[in-house]
């Protein structure tokens, strides 16, 4: 798994009958800190995350076509979390929680 | 799953049983500006897509599942058609803005 920042959406009106229905976010491997890690990859939402949410990512198809119930599906990319805070050395590294709690 | 754009078609008359009839179609990555990134990557397409159309594709063992035989010697396959894509607050350049 890695950790990612949702930086957009994706719209695909055709794609395999697998992925029917369910939302894709653009997401941005980042290290603890926020600096961005490499390539971005399109996830499959399985969290309720959106679009500035630092999430989970879970990249590995057997436990992807578990999620989401399809025994012989292409899926792979799974945005499983949304992360509240990263603890690193004792120190924060990633605190979202005061934003989240904001009526 | 990643971002690409389909740069062109490729054509292997002999190849894997389990292959024959499944497009092989040239993709270049595509990072978080919609820019190029990296190298070239043949894959097989498991929707109608053609040069010029801007895809999300799958690599690894799960590419494989996307083609119409399930065993065989695939690990790059193009299984959805991206209308619109936006990435930090911009709409990526589709292939009908060209």
């Amino acid at each position: 798994m890695f950790l990612a920042q949702v930086v957009g959406t994706v719209v695909a009106p055709v794609q395999i009958p697998v992925l029917d229905g369910r939302t894709l976010l653009l997401v941005q491997p980042v290290d603890p800190q926020g600096k961005k890690q490499g390539r971005v990859r399109v996830g499959i939402d399985h969290a309720q995350a959106g679009v500035g949410d630092r999430v989970l990512v879970m990249d590995e198809g057997n436990s992807a076509r578990q999620m989401l119930d399809a025994k012989e599906g292409a899926v792979k990319t799974v945005v499983v979390a949304v992360v509240d805070y990263i603890e690193r050395d004792g120190e924060l590294a990633y605190d979202h929680r005061d934003e989240r709690s904001t009526p | 799953m990643h971002l690409a754009r389909v740069v062109g078609r490729l054509v292997a008359t002999q190849q894997y049983e389990g292959l024959r009839g499944v497009p092989l179609q040239l993709i270049q990555p595509l990072d978080d500006e919609g820019a190029d990134h990296g190298e070239v990557v043949v894959a097989c397409s498991a929707i109608s897509s053609g040069p010029g159309d801007f895809v999300h594709w799958i690599d690894g063992r799960e590419a494989a599942l996307a083609c119409p035989e399930t065993f065989v010697p695939v690990d790059a396959a193009i299984i959805g058609w991206v209308e619109q894509a936006w990435s930090n607050g911009r709409r990526l350049a589709m292939a009908e803005d060209a």
